[in-house]
């Protein structure tokens, strides 16, 4: 399948919504673990992205659009959630420069250099948990489902299964990064917000292609 | 919860609009990023520009602290959050009077990776910047484990030392050796009575029984390190000194800075009460008391409770918390 600037926008609007939806949620799992406002950082950015995507449309390169993502989304929030998800979309742009359509391939290496960002940038490792412990086994399913010869829409539900997985074993973590690392043991029996918000991105974006493709069949 | 606000979104930006009005001697925003706040009237050739920050939520921390013998400039956050880099790398610009910028913050993730981004784009720009993480909040970490541990009301004494040295005429060098050197000697440990309430969620910071206390809590309604019944002032306030000397010990003779912060909505008799034991305490042991503060200094939003920092402070140190300041929220003569 293909994906064009158009689609690559709706993937992003849709994401948005996603974490608008669940903001609420999302800052709950923060007071037990943090200062309980990750669902308000993520909705203000993710808010934020929405609106600069209103400059964009379907003759925009994908580079462009991510990069300016990347930027909008650093510039709302600031915090810890800024740097690595910026970092993340610039990353990302990298992949897609001066592209306006998207193969299957290429939205495998935009998501891996998107994570690789968050990677080198928080420096977590996963079983910290943090957000890595979603992408990172995420990934690693990502890659492995496209060696199997999967495709995308296949690879990325297996993606989404791991980035469940991994955000559902971040209650059995003692927290060692970031503000809750404070806790120690009572960081315990409570699920990263962080890994739950990369498990809704990569979810909402995996719901998305995968109604493209069946309109498209 | 109740507040005196408008809107939850535009609460950041109201109270700039607000502060800025009120002490216009003192500071103003830039005119790209309302979050760039600098001092009016300290930045002057030679001079190490200090810069600090975080989220908003703690005032009087950090914008309050603009101005002569303190802080040049300040990029403003979100509430609890740390600033991007594009206000922090504006305000770098605005108070580099060519003998480089020093960042003051205390060691959170956010804070380290963007101001971190921020010095890199300065550097680029030919503005030297070096940094100073502060980590005074001993709950935060173990002993052997000091540069993990945050920065929490000690950050105000370290800011004080660094302001007071870049106003002395320190080189940028000498600014970081003393700063890193107060960093190293300033030790906090806080009781929390009562939570904080996001005004963006509504909801509070963490759950606290009416009869409870939390030892070690953080400055964002981060939840301590123990939980346990509300003692008497005494007791809490030997507690908080215990965990603070066995981490820090101090023998007959030392000297010490003593602040008994406020975080929010405990009053003053309190802190009072609490600096009596504390001051009874250290005269037992025979530290001398250099200097004082007690009040609100790195608040959490309306978070019940106080801490108590010490600075064991030598001749350098001692020197440089007697330097004057004139800044909207903090006046020493």
């Amino acid at each position: 399948m293909k994906l064009t600037s158009a689609d690559f926008i709706q993937a992003l609007r849709k994401i948005a919504d996603r974490i608008e939806q669940e903001k609420d949620y999302l800052s709950e799992l923060d007071r037990a673990v943090g200062d309980g406002d990750h669902g308000v950082t993520m909705s203000i950015g993710w808010q934020a992205v929405k609106a600069k995507l209103e400059e964009f449309d379907g003759n925009s390169t994908c580079g462009e659009i991510c990069k300016a993502v990347g930027m909008t989304f650093l510039n709302a929030v600031g915090s810890s959630v800024g740097p690595l998800y910026a970092t993340a979309f610039i990353r990302g742009s990298a992949v897609l420069q001066g592209k306006t359509e998207l193969n299957e391939d290429d939205i495998v290496q935009f998501w891996i250099a998107a994570v690789n960002g968050i990677l080198e940038r928080g420096k977590a490792q996963p079983g910290e948990k943090t957000m890595v412990d979603a992408w990172h086994p995420a990934m690693a399913a990502l890659k492995a489902s496209r060696e199997a010869g999967k495709d995308l829409a296949a690879s990325l539900e297996d993606a989404v299964k791991a980035a469940e997985q991994g955000m559902k074993s971040t209650a059995e973590m003692l927290s060692q990064k970031g503000r809750s690392s404070r806790l120690g043991e009572r960081s315990l029996g409570h699920q990263d917000p962080g890994a739950t918000s990369a498990y809704m991105i990569l979810d909402s974006f995996t719901h998305t292609i995968k109604s493209l493709q069946s309109l498209a069949s | 919860m109740k507040k005196l606000i408008n809107h939850p979104a535009a609460v950041v930006e109201e109270m700039l609009e607000g502060f800025v009005a009120a002490h216009s001697r003192y500071v103003r925003q830039l005119p790209h990023n309302k979050r760039s706040i600098v001092s009016t009237n300290t930045v002057r050739p030679g001079k190490v520009g200090v810069i600090c920050g975080g989220g908003s939520g703690h005032e009087p921390s950090f914008l309050g602290l603009i101005g002569k013998g303190m802080v040049d400039g300040v990029p403003v956050g979100n509430i609890f959050a740390s600033p991007p880099p594009d206000p922090i790398l504006e305000v770098t610009r605005a108070v580099d009077a060519g003998a480089g910028v020093i960042y003051l913050y205390g060691n959170y993730a956010g804070d380290c990776m963007n101001f971190d981004m921020a010095a890199e784009l300065a550097g680029m720009e030919g503005i030297r910047v070096e940094t100073v993480r502060i980590t005074d909040d001993v709950a935060s970490a173990p002993k052997s484990e000091e540069d993990r541990r945050r920065g929490i009301a000690g950050d105000f004494l370290v800011f004080k030392v660094a302001g007071a040295a870049a106003d002395q005429g320190y080189s940028l060098d000498e600014v970081v050796r003393v700063t890193s050197k107060a960093n190293q000697v300033t030790r906090t440990m806080g009781v929390a009575l009562s939570p904080c309430f996001n005004p963006q969620t509504g909801r509070p910071s963490f759950e606290l029984g009416p009869d409870e206390m939390e030892i070690g809590l953080g400055i964002h309604g981060e939840p301590g390190v123990q939980k346990g019944k509300i003692k008497p002032a005494d007791e809490v306030a030997g507690e908080l000194l215990d965990r603070i000397l066995a981490d820090m010990p101090l023998s007959r003779g030392d000297r010490a800075v003593v602040l008994v912060n406020g975080l929010g909505s405990t009053t003053y008799m309190e802190f009072f009460i609490m600096y009596r034991r504390t001051a009874q305490i250290l005269a037992e042991k025979g530290v001398e008391i250099h200097r004082s503060y007690v009040g609100e200094y790195v608040t959490s939003l309306e978070m019940g409770g106080c801490s108590i920092t010490l600075m064991k402070v030598d001749d350098e140190l001692a020197r440089l918390m007697d330097h004057p300041a004139d800044c909207p929220m903090f006046v020493q003569m």
